[in-house]
């Protein structure tokens, strides 16, 4: 499944208005722990393709939503249900404990 | 160049160091503190000692028996262990630095969260364990490093030129020779911290406060859990998480003993131990073919 590229301009659409939940990846290229996160968000995204959108965000490139969320520690992951954050996990985290909070 | 670097020196760490030597691979083991097993008076429940054995003589005879089969051992503290490019791994400690083709963890237990009040609950809201991974978000900002050692030292000096000014709080232990325009230290002993949606201030003891955007954690000496976040391991319920090869989901880097978690026992730690020597085996010799030369 194609994992979006978040910004401060398609967020309200792709993520606030989505009729799905959406889980979002926060990242910054120079951090290496979100390198070894990204290949797990890939496989969670093939998982749960059709129930979940799965998405990244940039935080150099945006971070007026890095700060909307008072995300302060990367990776950060939020799953947002209706628009709205459900569930944080800061820090790499197993692909097991990530898809059991998207069930 | 070494093969695999062992940090920690109990039954895990030697252990593994019994097959990766035994295997050819050029080893080092790095160790600092004690090892938890000293602490123990007698040890009636481990295989083959029939009058049970002290815990400090089982640990020297673990130490001399790994000398004996020519195994470096160095006594320092490790402070960073970085990701290098071509699947090496570089260590950095109070002494020097080593580049090695795998890793093994056996720094025994994670420690818990700080016992300061408030602190757990502010993780990834103003308290961080990671100064390179998070120091970003604190660009010209004031932040504190609780810790008086080595290990917050190299954390205070990842935000050096990052945060507008940094102040180590020792929390009642002895202030550390540091000195840096933008670094203050304040020895008096914490209560708690304190904050709404995210931390703002540390309070202390004797009432006075200082107002904080962000506190990175880095008491005493850096342990498996701190490599593990800083290199992207995955870390569950404070127990870095292993397969059971014992392999983390970093390649060429494995953990075993009380650091992984579950059954704190010597019998659990030197089984993960030697699983770990023979996964970093089978590794140097898939990934790299030849060993380092010597």
């Amino acid at each position: 499944m194609e994992i979006l590229n978040i910004t401060n301009q398609n967020f309200e659409s792709e993520v606030e208005k989505s009729q799905v939940p959406v889980l979002i990846d926060f990242y910054a290229d120079w951090c290496g722990p979100c390198r070894m996160m990204s290949p797990i968000i890939d496989e969670i995204a093939e998982e749960k393709n059709g129930e979940y959108k799965v998405g990244k965000i940039n935080i150099d490139q945006n971070q007026e939503l890095a700060m909307k969320f008072n995300v302060m520690s990367i990776p950060t992951i939020i799953i947002f249900k209706d628009g709205k954050p459900e569930k944080t996990f800061v820090g790499v985290r197993s692909k097991s404990e990530i898809l059991d909070a998207m069930k | 160049m070494y093969d695999v670097i062992i940090i920690g020196s109990g039954p895990a760490g030697i252990s593994a160091g019994l097959y990766t030597a035994r295997g050819n691979l050029k080893t080092l083991i790095l160790y600092y503190e004690h090892n938890n097993i000293t602490k123990a008076n007698k040890i009636e429940n481990y295989y083959g000692f029939e009058k049970g054995i002290s815990g400090k003589e089982l640990y020297e005879n673990g130490i001399n028996q790994a000398k004996n089969l020519g195994i470096e051992l160095k006594k320092e503290e490790v402070i960073k262990v970085e990701i290098e490019t071509n699947n090496m791994y570089k260590i950095i400690t109070s002494k020097a630095e080593y580049i090695t083709k795998t890793v093994i963890l056996a720094l025994g237990a994670n420690k818990k969260t700080l016992q300061i009040k408030g602190i757990a609950n502010f993780e990834g809201k103003g308290v961080s364990y990671c100064a390179i991974c998070d120091g970003f978000f604190y660009k010209n900002k004031e932040v504190s490093v609780i810790g008086s050692g080595r290990y917050a030292l190299s954390e205070t000096n990842d935000l050096i030129n990052i945060a507008k000014k940094i102040t180590i709080l020792t929390d009642g232990q002895k202030a550390p020779e540091f000195r840096a325009d933008n670094v203050d230290i304040i020895t008096k002993p914490i209560k708690q911290v304190i904050g709404k949606d995210k931390i703002e201030k540390v309070l202390f003891k004797d009432d006075t406060e200082l107002k904080t955007d962000g506190i990175f954690i880095a008491q005493g000496i850096a342990n498996a859990s701190d490599f593990a976040r800083k290199l992207g391991i995955i870390i569950n319920n404070n127990n870095i998480e292993v397969n059971e090869e014992m392999e983390t989901n970093l390649k060429g880097v494995y953990a075993c003993g009380d650091c992984t978690g579950g059954l704190l026992q010597i019998s659990k730690a030197v089984y993960e131990g030697a699983v770990a020597g023979l996964s970093a085996i089978k590794y140097c010799k898939k990934i790299h073919n030849n060993f380092a030369k010597k």
